[in-house]
């Protein structure tokens, strides 16, 4: 069952499910049904046309996870527009950027931060709508917002759009080398065909539960969101506060007895080293899978002894493909196995070849560049047209996307991730250009010279920040890590600080960073 | 344990686990421990069990918010309303 549009998933399902549950608000166990959940985001709909929405406009999300933002974010679908959604409690200015970016119309921001967004976006000279939704109005912001401003509005039409599949559904931000976010312009076509392959995959039916761990911002939301709508499933939807406290995550897991559980291996290591995942014999979880970091073979062995039934599926994929291979653990790891397992194979949906720096294919068993094609391929970054087609390898075999990741391939198509060959990181899932890390730094008035390294370490990548200061004195930790807390999203937080008189150097005076590599 | 207890044995243990190589003075009572990015999550989740054990307490998971842990004189006020009275 594919569909032309998004959204089309859930109206599907309102009409063959609407007394099922479609969402639960893990933290405070409200929860709404397919068919009210589908009402909700008509409403959405019509406030969005009302205020001047069309189809191809950009909508922002800034608010906490929640049935409001995936009411919302359905709305802004069914207007035929692109949701691009922000960390709320990521830096007002960083997000500010991002909306003025892609020149979003209208903000669903919480509205305890809508005044410093709108000073932020006022210095841009941007003035999109900002549709405040307030939580201390109780439970129901999004019902009580539409309440207040539609009071005896008629609907402009009661249709929703019909996007065809090549139309931009949503954009997401990620790490820019430049010290800007970039965005990820990502279409119908793209979200579904992944979709179709996790429904293949999966073979999800209505009885179904579902964690959506990962925030809308974050292309893990992808399969959370629409892979459970689709069928008729529950998804519950586990907040930022929630998502960090690993007993109470553990307790959901459990007693909601869900069924599939997606996430950063972080977490799921989290969960097993703090969250007594282990006392509890009683799980229903029928797939853990997880993306975005190398899962420590230390801990994945753990997680396998505690929840032994699962089905345990390695995915790989940058933002631009969202998930193009994948591997499934098998059934028993080896005591003496360290190596991390491999990224596996292309799933069904899309073309992966391995290239050299010209294009050519690199013979099976030596180390190249993962190149993908098919239907789940970004269009491009928005508004940069130079750095989507540096990203884009084209041939006569098609449009290849260029992930950056050195791979090796082996018997029978397996993949096996060696590394990156630019200066981009993955820690916790996140990617992070270290370079926007120092572009960071340098605006502090006290720091004359910075480098940012990362290091990968049997418990994960971590990331290092060598610096000199203007005045040859060391900071206080608490002034860089404060700086750093104001001036970056927290996932991007170094986890030293070096102090140095000065950084080394080339002979060509730049600075050393394989020296630093070396420093300990 | 009184709150001038509590607030060094915080203050201690945040300085050596968290801020190696901090003069202690800047770290005070009020310094924002959470907001103020000095404590991620897995910290946070670190400096909990340790209170846990050394104040003989139980910390349920419901009260590991911000209120209740983003400063010193929180943590030992916080800290202080789980003990038995005496």
């Amino acid at each position: 069952m594919t569909v032309a549009a998004l959204h089309e998933y859930l109206e599907q399902s309102a009409r063959r499910y609407p007394q099922t549950c479609a969402a639960v608000e893990a933290s405070s166990g409200r929860q709404i049904t397919y068919c009210e959940l589908d009402a909700l985001s008509d409403q959405v709909r019509d406030h969005l046309r009302r205020i001047g929405v069309r189809p191809a406009d950009r909508v922002g999300i800034c608010l906490p996870k929640s049935i409001a933002s995936l009411a919302v974010l359905f709305g802004i679908l069914k207007v035929g527009a692109a949701y691009v959604p922000v960390d709320s409690l990521a830096p007002p200015a960083r997000n500010a950027f991002i909306f003025n970016d892609c020149g979003v119309r209208a903000i669903f921001v919480e509205a305890s931060r809508a005044e410093t967004l709108r000073c932020e976006l006022a210095r841009l000279a941007a003035e999109p709508c900002l549709l405040p939704l307030d939580w201390s109005d109780g439970p129901s912001p999004l019902a009580t917002y539409l309440a207040r401003v539609e009071a005896g509005g008629l609907a402009v039409e009661d249709e929703s759009a019909r996007p065809g599949p090549d139309n931009l559904a949503y954009v997401l931000y990620t790490s820019g080398s430049t010290g800007q976010p970039k965005g990820v312009m990502l279409t119908h076509r793209n979200g579904s065909s992944y979709v179709d392959w996790c429904s293949d995959i999966l073979a999800p039916d209505e009885n179904d539960r579902f964690s959506s761990h990962a925030p809308f911002h974050f292309d893990l939301s992808i399969l959370d969101i629409f892979v459970p709508l689709k069928h008729g499933a529950t998804v519950f939807l586990i907040g930022e506060e929630l998502g960090k406290n690993p007993t109470r995550m553990a307790s959901v897991i459990a007693e909601r007895r869900l069924t599939v559980w997606y996430s950063t291996p972080s977490v799921l290591t989290l969960l097993v080293e703090h969250g007594s995942l282990d006392a509890r014999d009683d799980h229903a979880l029928r797939f853990i899978l997880f993306a975005g970091e190398v899962f420590p073979v230390k801990h994945l062995r753990r997680l396998k002894a505690v929840v032994p039934r699962a089905r345990y599926l390695n995915l790989y994929g940058p933002t631009e493909t969202n998930v193009c291979t994948y591997y499934e653990i098998p059934q028993t790891i080896a005591e003496d196995r360290s190596a991390p397992f491999p990224i596996g194979r292309a799933c069904s949906h899309v073309k992966a070849r391995v290239i050299d720096p010209n294009g050519r294919n690199v013979p099976r068993g030596q180390e190249g560049e993962l190149a993908i094609s098919g239907a789940p391929v970004m269009l491009g970054y928005w508004n940069m047209p130079e750095r989507t087609s540096a990203a884009f390898h084209v041939d006569s075999s098609g449009r290849w996307y260029r992930t950056g990741d050195v791979v090796i391939e082996g018997d029978g198509g397996v993949y096996t991730f060696r590394g990156r060959r630019d200066r981009m990181v993955k820690r916790r899932g996140y990617r992070i250009e270290l370079g926007e890390i120092e572009t960071a730094l340098y605006r502090h008035p006290a720091i004359s010279e910075v480098a940012a390294i990362a290091r990968s370490e049997e418990s994960g990548v971590s990331i290092k920040v060598f610096y000199a200061s203007r005045d040859g004195h060391a900071l206080s930790l608490i002034e860089l890590k404060r700086f750093c807390a104001h001036n970056l999203p927290a996932y991007m937080a170094p986890d030293w600080f070096s102090h140095q008189q000065l950084l080394p150097k080339t002979s060509t005076d730049k600075i050393d960073y394989q020296h630093l590599m070396r420093m300990e | 344990m009184n709150a001038i207890q509590i607030r060094t044995m915080a203050r201690d243990f945040i300085l050596k686990e968290f801020l190696p190589g901090e003069r202690p003075e800047n770290l005070t009572d009020s310094t924002e421990l959470i907001t103020d990015g000095i404590l991620d999550s897995l910290a946070t989740l670190k400096l909990v069990a340790y209170l846990e054990k050394s104040c003989g307490i139980e910390i349920a998971p419901d009260e590991l918010v911000p209120e209740n842990l983003n400063s010193i004189a929180q943590i030992a006020n916080f800290v202080q309303s789980k003990q038995p009275s005496t």
